[in-house]
């Protein structure tokens, strides 16, 4: 049940409280950014963002440069395999 | 994400791991073993044909992190008596809600008239008491340390509200003190752990030095995609084959080395640690538990309701704390898919989708009748 699901934030609906709605899989949900707010951070900045949602808050930010450099070490053992 | 799911990529991740881990096997002179501790990866090993894709000499221990599988009687037992009581609440997740308790399971109980109601948050059951002020909502609150801050951040809200009819029944564990008392208790052998995701985007991988440093078993931080948890099982068999003991991130767009500190800070202004805590199958596990802090003590719900202090009836066979501590494989109890089904469980690892039971049921077959589940 630790399991979260990764959503990209669309809209900021009330900034007080810090709930978003963001969207995962064609679905669309509200959830908190109290947990990845920082502060004097802008989140309306954060629309856009991917991040992972676990029973209501955005618990994490996806690094996207991250995710694309693992991709780029996986292609590398991909052509290693391809090699052997 | 969908790269994470890539066929060529799981392919050649496979084709990478399978001789090492065949290697290592002949070195060691027995299959390697390797606990993941996750129920999520436990499910994911299953779901995506893992235990059938990789060789023989890789061997899956499957560990204690299903909070659900672990949840004791007492506490089941607990929430249903509050639940019993005039204008009153009681909320969870949907998770707990089939977990047998010591005559009824939640959901029995909700059938037989009790007001419990399935929440996907615990922000949500903050709204219905607001929505119903002529009574108390109980939330009972379990799960390891990634749904701690939002039990945390509930409750901080709750009193910044001043909402006087919502309280938590408290029974979060935490993952590192369990690691910790699993291996203090030196009757698992294993090679190296696949640690969980998402608790560790909370808890950082720092948290898990100890594994490595104290207990010298290395251990890789994995996501839950396919390509994920294969790169941090190749990782750790590298590990293994240099000999080297090390906390590794293999799932580094998510997690970092210091965890979320909003969430830490969350968790720290609203619980105290080092609590001895029962777990159904393994016992009094060492500092797991967690207590809500005096300042709230208006939102613990065990201070409101004083929960009866009698011990539930463990009614499970014994043969799920073998299961739970990896000494036999679920298929190797004789109750498995006769008389324990995820229709009828007769232990909790049997309860929820991420138990060890529910997975072999789900996804591997009965060798004679080809069905299951």
């Amino acid at each position: 049940m630790c399991l979260g699901v990764p959503a990209q934030i669309v809209e900021i609906v009330d900034p007080e409280q810090a709930l978003a709605i963001g969207q995962s899989g064609g679905i669309q949900r509200q959830f908190s950014l109290a947990l990845i707010q920082s502060q004097g951070l802008d989140l309306k900045s954060l629309i856009g963002t991917w991040v992972i949602v676990h029973v209501g808050f955005a618990m994490a930010v996806i690094d996207e440069a991250q995710a694309l450099d693992d991709l780029a070490l996986l292609a590398s053992m991909q052509e290693e395999a391809d090699d052997a | 994400m969908r790269e994470f799911r890539d066929a060529a990529r799981v392919q050649a991740l496979i084709q990478k791991i399978a001789p090492l881990a065949d290697e290592l096997a002949a070195a060691f002179g027995r299959p390697i073993q390797i606990m993941e501790v996750c129920g999520g990866h436990t499910h994911a090993i299953f779901r995506y044909g893992f235990a059938q894709l990789l060789p023989h000499s890789i061997e899956f221990i499957h560990g204690p992190g299903c909070p659900v599988c672990v949840l004791p009687v007492k506490v089941i037992d607990e929430a249903i008596a509050i639940s019993a009581k005039a204008d009153t609440i009681l909320t969870t997740f949907g998770d707990p809600m089939r977990v047998p308790g010591t005559s009824q399971s939640l959901l029995q109980a909700k059938a037989h008239g009790a007001d419990i109601r399935v929440v996907y948050s615990p922000l949500d059951a903050l709204t219905i008491a607001t929505k119903n002020p002529h009574k108390q909502v109980v939330f009972l609150a379990i799960g390891f340390d990634t749904t701690m801050p939002s039990t945390a951040l509930t409750l901080t809200t709750a009193k910044a509200q001043g909402i006087n009819n919502f309280s938590v029944l408290c029974h979060h564990i935490r993952l590192m003190p369990t690691l910790e008392a699993l291996l203090a208790g030196g009757d698992i052998q294993l090679d190296g752990f696949i640690g969980p995701g998402h608790v560790s985007m909370v808890i950082g991988t720092d948290a898990y030095q100890p594994v490595a440093k104290v207990h010298h078993k290395p251990l890789v931080v994995a996501g839950f995609e396919p390509v994920d948890f294969l790169l941090a099982l190749y990782q750790l068999l590298i590990q293994l084959k240099e000999g080297r003991c090390e906390t590794e991130n293999a799932y580094a767009r998510v997690v970092n080395h210091r965890g979320n500190l909003t969430a830490l800070a969350a968790m720290d202004s609203v619980f105290d640690y080092g609590e001895d805590c029962q777990w159904r199958g393994l016992g009094w596990v060492e500092n797991s538990g967690v207590r809500i802090k005096p300042d709230f003590s208006a939102f613990d719900a065990s201070k409101h309701f004083s929960p009866s202090a009698e011990p539930g009836i463990q009614q499970e066979p014994c043969y799920c704390q073998q299961v739970l501590k990896g000494q036999r494989k679920p298929n190797q109890c004789p109750l498995f898919a006769k008389h324990c089904k995820p229709e009828h469980p007769l232990g909790a690892l049997m309860v929820s989708s991420e138990g060890a039971c529910a997975a072999y049921y789900q996804y591997l077959p009965d060798k004679e009748t080809g069905i299951h589940g």
